[in-house]
């Protein structure tokens, strides 16, 4: 049955044999590590690293005091060069509020939203992906730690059963490229193992900025899978247990993918 | 208009040393034949010219057209002569020019 589509040839020859295998220590490589020189070089660079723009952007926006209080990030925060250095590191973390796992973008939706009582950013805007990027940003070169807590389990084993579903058209799940293949091509571009250092990244695929919700998104359509929505608690645990996947890496925002 | 750009230019240098002078701006370089969500085509907006005068003397500028990237990078070298001020335009399709500068102290 499957055979009838033309594309499915190529998957054929890439996926043929290979178990299913979690990347052990010593083969755990960032994407960046997979890129060009060329695309190493302008990620490298902080004057030819295009997602700079949005961390100045966010920079920008982290001081605008906003909402009936006019009170901006800084006036809680501070120096986000201090006071959020390694919050894109351990997160997604627990929120009280809610119960359950939430993303870096998430956080700072809800502290736009409650705690300055301005009108929320959505989920994709250039602000959003800005303040996100500035903060994220202040992590660089930190290790991902995802937090020791066990109120996140079953987030990231909802992460993980995700990860490891077939889903699509295509029938492939998100292991059989990242875990099963990741050392090799597709249709030119490296695989890689998915780790979501980077992110916000600047793709030149998009010309512009882009979060991590819209990288996996990328991914599902590529699979004629319906995917997820922007901000869904299966982005979130998915995102959970690729942290987990990416302890020990540095964190490298804005990273700069082809 | 201040530019919102990167520029990557050498503090100082010694007389007659060849630096490197990259310069990018934030710019979406619409092109014009793209569709929006509403079917309707996106007017083109692009930077179409990039000046560059060392101590008021143009040492380099480029034609930009439709098919240049988003943001875009300029990379090109030149001789230090003398300290000064190392000035960027970019004129986009409205005709307005943004500018960044960059100083230079050549010993
Ligand atoms: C058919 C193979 C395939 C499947 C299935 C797939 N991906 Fe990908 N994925 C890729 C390729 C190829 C890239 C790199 C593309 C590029 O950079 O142009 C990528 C990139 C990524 C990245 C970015 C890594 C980086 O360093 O920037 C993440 C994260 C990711 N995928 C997650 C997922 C998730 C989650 C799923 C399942 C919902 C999934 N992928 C399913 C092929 C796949
Ligand atoms: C009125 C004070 C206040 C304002 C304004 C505020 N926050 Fe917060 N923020 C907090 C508090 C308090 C917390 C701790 C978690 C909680 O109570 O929700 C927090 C937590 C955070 C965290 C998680 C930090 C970590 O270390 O894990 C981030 C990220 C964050 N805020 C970003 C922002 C951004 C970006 C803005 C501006 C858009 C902002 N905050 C505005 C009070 C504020």
């Amino acid at each position: 049955m499957v055979w009838r589509k033309p594309g499915l040839a190529v998957f054929a020859i890439i996926f043929g044999g290979g178990a299913m295998a979690e990347i052990a220590g010593e083969e755990k490589k960032s994407g960046s590590g997979f890129m060009s020189r060329e695309t190493q070089a302008m990620q490298a660079d902080d004057t030819s690293n295009p997602g700079m723009f949005s961390v100045l952007d966010g920079e920008r926006l982290w001081r605008e005091p906003v909402g009936p209080a006019m009170k901006s990030c800084a006036s809680c925060h501070g120096d986000a060069e201090v006071s959020m250095r390694g919050a894109a590191a351990r997160h997604p973390a627990f929120d009280e509020t809610s119960g359950k796992a939430i993303d870096l973008a998430g956080r700072i939706k809800l502290c736009r939203r409650d705690k300055q009582t301005a009108e929320p950013f959505p989920r994709g805007s250039e602000e959003l992906l800005a303040l996100t990027t500035y903060v994220g940003t202040q992590s660089r070169g930190m290790p991902v730690a995802p937090p020791v807590d066990e109120r996140l389990t079953p987030s990231r084993e909802n992460g993980k059963r995700l990860f490891e579903a077939r889903i699509g058209q295509l029938d492939l799940s998100c292991a059989s490229c990242h875990d099963d293949n990741w050392d090799k091509r597709l249709g030119g571009s490296p695989i890689t193992q998915a780790h979501p250092t980077g992110y916000p990244i600047y793709r030149l695929e998009w010309q512009s900025v882009g979060s991590l919700q819209r990288r996996m998104r990328n991914c599902m359509v590529g699979v004629r899978a319906e995917p997820y929505e922007f901000g869904s608690q299966e982005f979130i645990d998915l995102e959970a247990y690729l942290n987990t996947r990416a302890s020990g890496l540095a964190v490298e925002t804005p990273g700069v993918r082809p | 208009m201040t530019a919102r750009a990167l520029i990557n230019a050498p503090k100082t240098a010694r007389k007659g040393d060849i630096i490197e002078i990259r310069a990018m701006i934030a710019h979406k370089m619409e092109t014009g034949y793209r569709q929006g969500p509403n079917g309707q085509m996106i007017p083109r907006d692009i930077i179409n010219r990039f000046v560059c005068t060392y101590g008021g003397a143009e040492i380099f500028s480029a034609d930009l057209f439709p098919a240049v990237s988003a943001n875009p990078f300029i990379a090109f070298s030149t001789v230090a002569t003398e300290s000064g001020t190392i000035t960027f335009a970019w004129t986009g399709d409205d005709g307005q020019t943004q500018t960044a500068t960059a100083e230079i102290a050549v010993n």
